[in-house]
Order: structure tokens, then sequence, then C-alpha cells
């Protein structure tokens, strides 16, 4: 079974490997420490990959969010130290089990054998993991003769679904690369697009360009200290040249 | 206080000293790395940033098999989602163990 490990905490990946390394019949294509990076190889994995240990908790973009973007995904083994999630674990067929660290062998080997009891042979030509990597117009049909300051929502093409996106549930979109992250109050969302093609989608009057990499939902601002404003969990970083309009745009007493 | 120990570690390798030699490595790279993002968070009142740290940093307290400092690191996670500093103390002088015990390694 070709394998990846996601985990941003080195000490994590280290053990993976180690364990996998023990299992003959695994074999480690790449480990990453943020979920970004293994969203472009699974886009671009001929070998097809079996299995994924996957990390909950990792900054910008959970395990959670990951498996949202994939679709087709291989068989998951979710590895945290938040016991919080069990739960949700249960809501998708992929993941076959959830292990809370420290990890031991024993329970190692256990995931393992529900893994390899998980795998079903596929059919021949039948497609691997696909990746929400559309090389497509990210935020497309907003029809075109509608101003963007009245359109109320768009859509995402992720791998080949038209996702909708409301508008003001918006909190940020953050320039990662070659692909944006938008969040949302409910879910995050990766798309294969430019911050500049998702600016001209959003209504100036809701949303400001604060960063080179970051525009944000005005509304959504908790409190703003020096250089920076905090909207939901996130703490977004404002560029000098960019914070007198942000200033202007508030409704100060 | 519970000490910091190689007991996970140990078992983990057994008779596998790269290995071992390996863990070790990570935790006295990872470990300052992260207790000093910690702090920097904790200084600029950046408390969800703070919390997502000591998430980090209770799977280095299961490590260093400190089963009992792992609750309160837990606790004092929670403590923090809620911008509330409770615990600090405690938790600062459980950061002070391990960062003494990963520098004798």
């Amino acid at each position: 079974m070709n394998c990846i490990i996601i985990d941003d905490e080195a000490m994590a990946r280290a053990i993976i490997t180690q364990m996998i390394s023990k299992d003959p019949e695994l074999k480690l294509a790449q480990e990453f420490s943020n979920a970004i990076p293994a969203i472009k190889f699974l886009n671009q994995d001929s070998a097809g990959t079996d299995l994924i240990f996957l990390d909950i908790h990792m900054p910008d973009f959970t395990g959670f969010d990951f498996i949202q973007t994939i679709k087709n995904p291989p068989a998951v083994i979710l590895i945290t130290s938040d016991k919080n999630f069990a739960t949700d674990a249960f809501e998708y067929d992929c993941i076959v089990d959830y292990i809370v660290k420290p990890i031991t062998e024993d329970r190692f080997l256990r995931a393992i054998r529900k893994a390899k009891a998980h795998r079903v042979p596929e059919p021949a030509g039948a497609a691997t993991a696909s990746v929400a990597a559309v090389p497509a117009p990210a935020a497309a049909p907003v029809p075109q003769d509608q101003p963007k300051d009245t359109a109320t929502e768009f859509y995402v093409n992720i791998d080949r679904r038209l996702i909708k996106i409301e508008i003001a549930s918006i909190n940020v979109v953050e320039a990662k690369g070659d692909y944006i992250h938008i969040k949302t109050e409910q879910k995050n969302y990766i798309v294969h697009s430019t911050l500049k093609k998702i600016e001209e989608k959003l209504p100036d009057t809701l949303f400001l360009k604060v960063h080179r990499t970051y525009i944000i939902n005005t509304k959504k601002i908790i409190d703003i200290e020096d250089n920076s404003v905090l909207i939901g969990k996130d703490v977004i970083p404002v560029s000098r040249a960019n914070r007198p309009e942000l200033i202007k745009r508030l409704n100060m007493l | 206080m519970e000490e910091p120990n190689l007991n996970y570690i140990n078992e983990l390798a057994g008779d596998d000293n790269d290995f071992r030699a390996v863990l070790i490595g990570v935790i006295k790279n990872e470990l300052p790395a992260e207790i000093n993002e910690y702090q920097d968070n904790l200084a600029a009142q950046n408390f969800n940033a703070a919390a997502d740290n000591v998430h980090k940093l209770k799977h280095k307290i299961s490590v260093m098999g400190m089963e009992q400092s792992y609750y309160l690191a837990e606790k004092f996670e929670n403590n923090l989602k809620e911008r509330s500093t409770q615990l600090q103390a405690e938790f600062g002088q459980l950061l002070m163990a391990m960062q003494g015990f990963a520098a004798s390694l």
C-alpha cells in the first residue's frame, strides 16, 4: 500500500515513518507538514495513494477540510492529540481508524489491519484519488451582467463539482501559492485560483485586501490591533499601506 | 510535578538506537521552537494561536511520559480558547521542566 503522512509535527511524522518501515506491505511515498502540498502531490500522483495518515489539528487547513477537498479519498487513518473529533470521524466512509497520540505499536498495527481490510480492489481503469485542483476558472459563474456589489453568491469549481459559496459567509481569503484558501463560517475550501480573480467577484462594500496575501470581510472583524485584525480564530496581518483604508471603513464612535 | 522521562521513547525504539537518536534529535530541535512560538503568541495575547501551540506541545508532553501533565495542558488549552490564562504559571513550570530535560539528553 502506498502511503503518505500529513502532520505538522516532526515528532509524529518520525514515529509514523518508523512504524510504516516495519511493515513490508506499506511503502511511504511522501510526508508533508501541511495539507496544501499534499493536495498537489495527490493531484499528480500516478502511482496511486492507498492510505493517508492524517493529523486533524493543523494550521490553516484541518484534516477534515483536507478530506472534504478530495474526491474519492483513499483510506485515511486520523492521528491526533484531540479526542473530541471521534464522532465527526464517523461521518466519513474513508476514515478507517482514529488514533489518539501518543501512538503505540499495537494501536498502529490494529489501524493498519483495518486499512488493509478496507481496501477494495478497484476495477481496471478506475481513477485513483483525485483532488480539488482543477485548473479551471475558480470563481466562475457569477453571471457576467450581475454587478459584483449585488451578487450574493458565486461558485467554485472543485474537482468538477460547482460548489456554491455565499459571499456574506466568507471570513477571509488567503493566497497560498497557486491556490486560494477560502474560509467561511462553516467550511474552508482550497481552490486553484488567484487572489486577483476572486477579488473581482467580491463586493468592495464588504471586502478589503489588507495584505498582499489576504482579503478580509470587514463585517467579520472582531478586533484590530496595530498591524493585525482578528477574524474568527484567525489573526490576519494588515500591511501599513492598507491600514488607512481599513480604518476609514470602520464605523468609529 | 511529574518528571519528564524516556519511558515511551525507550519502549517505542526498543533496541533501535538509531531511531531513539532520531526521536531525541526531534525533541531537541522542535521543542524550543514550539515553546518560543507559544510564548510569543501569549505575550501578544493571540490566545487562539497560543492554544494551538499548547495543543501541539501536548504530544511532546505525552512523548516525555507525563500523563498527568497532559491533562493540565488540555485544561490550559481550553482556557486559552476562552481567552483565559488560568493555569499559565503551572504550564510554564511544566515547559521549564521539559526544556531542562531536553537539554540534558
